[in-house]
């Protein structure tokens, strides 16, 4: 601070006031505010170099047919977007996506809050397994997506756990259901830990004395739980439902290594088929019109979910 | 010393239409640099006076593939000192058509590249490539892919034919007669291989019949198949669908029968590799055998006779020279260099070359040291001269997928082969007829 005090007495000497004398131009106020705008430049040119001119670009180009091996760039006004509403594959793609963030969220919302507390339990080992499932989050994805799909072959080491307890395991990626089943747990497993981890921190800000207080008036485990313990981490929930919901709708590495969007169509969710569109099959204004089709996706949810804080989330009403 | 692809005196694309590309990315890279305030060449390129970089990207990371092209790019620059450079991008080759393609969008095209036979038709009709100069030593059936209203437009670098490759130890094992014996016998046909590989299932717990890279999902490499029945994916003008014509339908009951009946090759989900010695016979590439090792016995031998007789595949790999490139003049003498006699020669240790002039046992078997003159004659000579290319069309990538998906419900116990093969025709009629 005071160096930063030193630099703005030698950026802005005194200067005589009076009548008739002009105000000095790196007023305090001034000097406050570049001070603040060279701390947030790394980030604001980051964004806007990487967001919001590609986001922008994204806008322009789904009005265009633009077909990389013919060199063609050309105007065609809300064409894709015509395309778009009469695209007979996107409510599959649709259906395929929701059903994946659904399921998604809910198993790992849920697996992360009761894991949290079980691990907030004053228990031997309990440090052990909060290392144990937060470690795949630091785990590259694509080698753990490898890892599964491997595993999940028909005669892979899931199906060989299960035959051992005289279960015939399914042919996981090759079955409709169960390949989009798959993809959501590989997915939940790899990040549970980080909401995990978000929730044990929660849980550690409530204050015992509210349990103990409860407890006296003769509040059993589960009403302590739904009356205590989940007002007081609200904001937890939401900021990881948040985090999940809007993750979820951006899954690739997982489908692009585990089921290339098969069998047929049933884990080609949106990103995955903008993907193809785009990259594969050289559509990149409609690769583009699906992109800012995906953007009002999550646009809508995270207000959605921001609004509706106010009615569950603790401190927001 | 003949020159196959000398220097064209034109880029194709002038003579397309108008050129646009590079209008978007121009726009997006104007605003990057007018932000960050610096800019720059990418290396790549070079100017009109200035010492020139070519770039070509390839999908081998092969030591002795690198060694080799480096070798002709040593070589080719001794006598052009103009040219600086000549790297070679390895690309993952599962994604290589991907990337290509995202660097041509970005502003950022190599001077040369490898191109699949499957992306062939898109790049070839599209003016991607610039038009380099035909070479009467190449043979006809081998360049019909990569022309364009008489002109051509990459060099076939690999034509390799499809065979079987057998692990003698195995069907020893099984009990089974060697294909070398059926052959003689006039008995070497999918029935027998579907028994074969039915028996070494039973007697060894090992694959019997895998076809390679296929996985349920690379369907097109089934054509090493259905050509056997004398079944083909669309018709020759590619705008009708052929897939539930009757000898298609024949050729799939087959090949659902030997997964799900016979098991006679591993089931959808069960991987195994016949090099790693986890199967009794592949089919496949002759340029695979550099995978073999002497740890079983091996032979190589033609695709199996179907009921429509003998037949033989191929899988074709070309190079072109990118029309957007800042050097093609330079990228087609180079080209030019790199598939002479006496550099193609050495490419065909490798990538099996469809040249007249080297289209004999002798010379092949100088490059190819572990098959044997009659392997080379029967299978690879025979396999290039006559051989039908894996199934290729325009817009190949979005067909492929659709092909695919509609595909999946065949790979199941209970299917009907019939009524699915109708539902891919549905699929994808409508996108033949564009």
């Amino acid at each position: 601070m005071a160096t930063l005090e030193r630099a703005r007495a030698k950026a802005a000497p005194p200067h005589p006031r009076g009548d008739g004398s002009r105000r000095p131009f790196w007023t305090a106020r001034r000097r406050d505010q570049l001070a603040g705008y060279l701390f947030i430049a790394p980030q604001l040119l980051g964004s806007v170099l990487f967001v919001l001119i590609p986001l922008a670009l994204v806008f322009w180009y789904s009005f265009h047919e633009w077909n990389v091996l013919a060199g063609s760039f050309r105007g065609v006004g809300a064409d894709n977007y015509r395309a778009l509403a009469d695209d007979p594959k996107l409510p599959g793609v649709l259906r395929a996506t929701a059903f994946f963030s659904v399921g998604l969220v809910v198993l790992n919302l849920g697996l992360a809050l009761a894991l949290a507390v079980l691990l907030n339990q004053k228990l031997r080992g309990s440090i052990v397994f909060r290392t144990l499932f937060f470690s795949p989050v630091v785990v590259s994805l694509v080698a753990w997506t490898i890892v599964w799909g491997f595993l999940l072959q028909k005669n892979g080491g899931i199906n060989a756990g299960l035959d051992l307890v005289g279960v015939d395991g399914p042919n996981w990626l090759r079955g409709e259901t169960s390949s989009m089943i798959s993809v959501i747990v590989v997915q939940v497993f790899k990040n549970v830990g980080l909401n995990m981890v978000l929730f044990l921190a929660a849980l550690q800000g409530v204050p015992r004395e509210l349990y103990e207080a409860a407890t006296v008036d003769g509040a059993g485990p589960w009403r302590r739980f739904l009356r205590i313990t989940v007002p007081l981490i609200s904001p937890t929930i939401l900021l990881t439902s948040i985090i999940t919901v809007v993750g979820s709708l951006q899954v690739f590495a997982q489908i692009a290594v585990l089921t290339q969007g098969g069998p047929g169509n049933s884990t080609t969710v949106l990103v995955y088929y903008l993907y193809q569109q785009a990259f594969e099959f050289h559509h990149f204004g409609y690769g583009a019109t699906l992109s800012v089709l995906l953007f009002l996706i999550v646009l809508v949810l995270t207000v959605v979910q921001w609004q509706m804080r106010k009615k569950w989330v603790f401190h927001e009403s | 010393m003949s020159s196959p692809a000398r220097p064209s005196t034109r880029s194709t694309r002038s003579s397309r239409g108008t050129l646009t590309r590079g209008k978007p990315v121009a726009l997006a890279a104007a605003g990057l640099l007018a932000l960050t305030a610096c800019g720059g060449s990418d290396g790549g390129s070079g100017s009109d006076d200035g010492p020139v970089t070519l770039r070509m990207t390839i999908w081998t990371g092969n030591e002795e593939h690198l060694k080799l092209l480096n070798g002709i790019a040593a070589d080719y620059r001794e006598q052009h000192p103009e040219v600086q450079e000549i790297t070679f991008d390895t690309l993952p080759v599962e994604s290589y058509t991907t990337a290509l393609t995202t660097q041509i969008a970005g502003g950022k095209a190599p001077d040369l590249a490898w191109i699949f036979e499957n992306s062939a038709p898109d790049f070839v009709t599209s003016g991607a490539l610039a038009e380099i100069e035909d070479d009467p030593d190449v043979l006809p059936s081998a360049k019909k892919l990569w022309q364009h209203e008489d002109k051509l437009y990459a060099y076939p670098f690999s034509t390799s034919p499809f065979g079987v490759f057998v692990n003698t130890d195995m069907l020893k094992e099984a009990g089974r007669p060697a294909p070398a014996e059926l052959i003689e016998q006039g008995r070497w046909t999918w029935e027998e291989v579907a028994q074969t590989g039915a028996a070494v299932r039973d007697e060894t717990g090992e694959a019997g019949m895998v076809i390679r890279d296929f996985d349920y999902k690379l369907w097109d490499n089934l054509a090493a198949v259905w050509g056997g029945w004398g079944a083909a994916p669309w018709s020759e003008d590619g705008r009708t669908c052929t897939f539930d014509a009757p000898e298609m339908t024949e050729a799939m009951t087959f090949l659902h029968d030997a997964v799900f009946v016979d098991e006679a090759l591993p089931a959808p989900g069960t991987t195994a590799n016949f090099f790693a010695g986890e199967a009794a016979m592949t089919v496949t590439q002759i340029s695979r055998a550099s995978l073999l090792d002497d740890s079983f016995g091996w032979d190589f031998v033609p695709l199996p006779e179907g009921p429509a007789g003998s037949y033989d595949v191929i899988g074709q790999a070309g190079l072109g020279v990118l029309a957007d490139g800042d050097n093609v003049e330079e990228a087609v003498d180079f080209l030019a260099f790199m598939t002479n006699e006496k550099n193609s020669a050495a490419l065909g240790r490798y990538f099996p070359q469809a040249r007249s002039s080297q289209l004999d046992a002798g010379t092949l078997a100088k490059s190819n040291p572990q098959l044997k003159p009659a392997q080379l004659e029967e299978v690879v000579i025979g396999g290039i001269e006559n051989g039908v290319v894996k199934p290729t069309h325009t817009n190949q990538a979005e067909l492929y997928d659709a092909v695919r998906a509609a595909l999946d419900p065949l790979w199941q116990p209970d299917a009907d082969v019939a009524k699915t093969l109708q539902d891919v025709c549905s699929a994808i009629q409508p996108q033949l007829e564009k």
